[in-house]
């Protein structure tokens, strides 16, 4: 339970309330996998987790994307370079990249669900030949609010990945396609008997993408995401976080729906 | 057979309806294409039938006093643009502008009903398969109307 | 272990001496605004001596005994989590240096002897074990490692109790240095002592204590099978698993939840509950800061609060999570269940919410036989 102070490199404000922190891990061998997260401390303030947003193949770095949305992310997003904060982790499970080789993979994301999807995009373009089809689905409130929108732009001139997004406003200079993020599915190809699918946004919007996924013929075992719930310790001792008989914190983030199947559709579990 | 029958055979829209039903509708179907920037239809001017697009981006525009065109939704290659000429008084709620090259077939929307009420099976198979494109689209709506991905601090 | 041994009041005087002389801080049950509460003892003069407790759904009354029985209770509102994971327990302090800031170790904890834990109590420790030793959460673990455990075997269960249905009791059978079985008899009234641990036969051995003769023996473990065959309420645990899990969507959590003033009562006093959060401090100058944790419920609306608002708003939810988790998702997560049968939830519920009656009533309506007896709609629509 031990935060261990790090040194912020540099701080980078990506969106009006969002911003990627680049921090010095607490050691030199430090690593973690896509989609586990650390618990951040703002000294005095408190302590939040935060999912790792980060190069998985770059152990130098330890890169943490934060949306400003209480006293502790305020704070932890007000810092400067040279400043500490407390780091401990990572924690938790890793989308399963392995799983998803040898077949095609969708990728559906909205808002700052982006953000813990991003190692696993790195992961896999890293070892690209490993999969079929790659689609990245990314819907966002509007053109101004699309995160890491250079990146985006990167990867879309790349020919061995498919980037859709969407937003659900249109501005007067967007061109691109107006509609929930689920609309983009149509769009993608992949083979719905073998494909894999990561999904990592607000809840409803990942409800809904499930919903339609498993229309078109992807199985509950094959369907990830990742759950938000409230913790205070991340390894699985405070109760906080609980889904059923999962701690979110150790047994996820990352949760297959077919290990949720029955708590997904129950309210207030 | 003709060409909008051999484009439309194979298309999911009309996966499971016999040949003999899209052979009716393939009829009262035409191929156009549009350029980029053109408009297709605009806002309360008569609805005459359904576009499907083949190939293509086309975006629905409200015209707002004092914002301009505010696009709504976006349609992509294999969605139906287009309920209005369903329904009395048939007129477009918005506008329909090209946001990329459109290929796609106009359906003769008058025909189209004819042929159903002549052939109310026929007339069921469409309507299972426009309905659910509706439900569909009223469903993202509301989760658009949610608005998800703001911030309530 | 060894023989039992026989000792008399006098004996658990010489025990209770034994321990502080080992340089435990003795901690058992005392009287305190009439009520039995867990705080330090020195001799059996602190003991509630000829003191029993009637217990009922939402009602708990002392009274006098017309004997001087030493363990002539059950359980209070306390449990010994008070002692091994204390209230605002301090994790680390933090002070500010040049370049960030540094976290220092409290202080040492003190070693507890719990004296006179029910068996239903060592189990409860034992579930909590599971929970807190394999992450070494250094408030816990620490505490737990250092203490010792004088169970006492139950001879009069509460109208409350259902140890027996869960396994957990009447009588101790792991996950203790000493066990005591008070055997009350007028002239003869003796405990016979049992060592569990080697530490526990070694303090034994200090005592003037005389091996049991057969018929003491005989007589003592006969009090713990009348206890088994007394208890005041069972809790079927056939398939209850499956049964609560099957059972999210049961409209009878809803008539619970009209029930429930969510109180959190239930979880404070409860020897398993485990739930807890941290909070973060801050010295005014800003200097140093301290993590501490603190008991916290699922009974709360903070509790699963995420970014928006909290993820269980009703109380029938709450309720649900609570009791689906001692007694369904425990199984799958810690391979147990996280009930221990001592009936505390009961008898501390203001309202009186039964865990035992509702989990019979979600089996009586359990929506599985239901589902059974109407076409589900899919096969209506096909």
């Amino acid at each position: 339970m031990h935060p261990v102070p790090c040194r912020v490199r540099s701080v980078v404000r990506e969106l009006e309330d969002t911003f990627t922190l680049d921090i010095e891990p607490p050691e030199s061998d430090w690593g973690f996998a896509p989609g586990q997260f650390t618990m951040l401390y703002a000294f005095g303030v408190g302590e939040v987790p935060i999912s790792i947003s980060g190069d998985p193949n770059d152990p130098s770095r330890l890169v943490q994307t934060i949306r400003a949305v209480g006293p502790v992310t305020d704070a932890l997003t007000s810092v400067s370079p040279g400043d500490s904060v407390g780091v401990r982790g990572p924690y938790g499970s890793a989308w399963p990249t392995g799983v998803a080789e040898g077949g095609d993979l969708l990728i559906v994301t909205g808002g700052i669900g982006l953000a813990p999807l991003r190692p696993a995009i790195f992961e896999i373009l890293e070892h690209r030949d490993r999969y079929g089809n790659v689609t990245l689905m990314y819907g966002a409130r509007s053109p101004s609010e699309l995160l890491f929108a250079d990146e985006l732009q990167e990867w879309r001139g790349r020919f061995d990945l498919d980037v859709l997004i969407t937003v659900d406003h249109g501005d007067q200079v967007w061109r691109g396609p107006v509609g929930v993020v689920t609309s983009l599915i149509n769009r993608a190809s992949f083979d719905p008997e073998s494909a894999v699918a990561f999904v990592c946004g607000p809840e409803i919007m990942m409800r809904f993408t499930i919903q339609d996924l498993e229309r078109k013929g992807i199985t509950d075992d094959r369907l990830y995401v990742s759950m938000e719930r409230n913790m205070k310790c991340g390894i699985g001792l405070c109760g906080h976080c609980q889904l059923g008989r999962h701690f979110v914190c150790k047994d996820g983030p990352i949760l297959s729906c077919a290990a949720m199947s029955d708590t997904f559709w129950t309210r207030e579990v | 057979m003709s060409e909008v029958f051999d484009l439309i055979v194979e298309h999911p829209f009309f996966a499971g309806m016999t040949h003999d039903q899209i052979r009716i509708v393939a009829e009262t179907g035409a191929l156009v294409s549009y350029h980029e920037g053109q408009t297709i239809f605009t806002e309360g001017t008569s609805a005459l039938g359904p576009l499907l697009i083949l190939d293509g981006d086309v975006a629905l525009e409200m015209q707002t006093p004092g914002h301009g065109p505010q696009v709504i939704l976006t349609l992509h290659s294999g969605d139906f643009l287009g309920w209005s000429w369903l329904y009395p008084p048939y007129r477009w709620t918005y506008d329909a502008h090209v946001h990329s090259d459109t290929e796609g077939i106009w359906f003769d929307g008058p025909k189209l009903k004819n042929a159903s009420e002549v052939d109310p099976a026929l007339g069921y198979e469409l309507m299972k398969r426009f309905t659910e494109m509706l439900v569909n689209r009223m469903q993202s709506i509301r989760i658009q109307l949610l608005d998800v991905y703001s911030t309530p601090r | 272990m060894t023989e039992p041994l026989v000792i008399d009041r006098e004996g658990v005087d010489a025990l209770i001496d034994a321990l502080i002389d080992r340089g435990y801080e003795v901690v058992g049950p005392t009287v305190r605004g009439q009520t039995i509460l867990y705080d330090t003892i020195t001799s059996t003069g602190d003991l509630p001596v000829g003191i029993r407790d009637r217990q009922e759904a939402g009602t708990y009354r002392l009274e006098e005994r017309d004997d001087d029985a030493l363990f002539g209770y059950v359980v209070g509102p306390q449990s010994w989590k008070k002692f091994l994971t204390p209230p605002g327990t301090v994790f680390w302090k933090g002070l500010r240096t040049a370049d960030g800031f540094e976290t220092v170790e409290p202080e040492e904890p003190p070693s507890y002897a719990f004296f006179g834990a029910r068996p239903c109590e060592v189990a409860a420790m034992k579930i909590q074990d599971d929970v807190y030793l394999p992450v070494e959460d250094g408030i816990y673990t620490e505490r737990r490692k250092r203490s010792f455990t004088v169970a006492v075997n139950c001879t009069e269960p509460a109208a409350t109790c259902f140890c027996a249905s869960l396994g957990t009791g009447p009588d101790v059978n792991e996950g203790y240095d000493i066990a005591l079985t008070e055997v009350l008899g007028g002239e003869n009234h003796y405990f016979l002592a049992e060592a569990g641990t080697d530490t526990g036969a070694d303090v034994l051995a200090e005592l003037a204590a005389r091996e049991a003769r057969d018929e003491e023996v005989v007589t003592a473990r006969r009090l713990v099978v009348h206890a088994t065959d007394h208890m005041g309420r069972t809790l079927e645990t056939k398939g209850l698993k499956d049964l609560l899990y099957a059972n999210l969507a049961n409209p009878y959590w809803d008539e619970i939840g009209e029930r429930c003033l969510s109180c959190t009562n239930c979880t404070m006093v409860c020897p398993t509950c485990f739930c807890s959060t941290v909070e973060d401090r801050q010295a005014l100058d800003g200097s140093s800061a301290e993590r501490a944790r603190t008991w916290d419920s699922c009974f709360t609306l903070d509790f699963s609060y995420i970014h928006g608002g909290p993820v269980r708003s009703s109380s029938s939810a709450r309720y649900r999570q609570w009791l689906t988790h001692k007694l369904a998702s425990w199984q799958d997560q810690f391979d147990s269940i996280g009930c221990v049968g001592c009936g505390r939830c009961i008898t501390w519920c203001p309202v009186g919410i039964d865990i035992t009656r509702e989990v019979a009533m979600i089996r009586e309506r359990d929506i599985r036989r239901v589902a059974v007896g109407t076409p589900a709609v899919k096969e209506v629509a096909e």
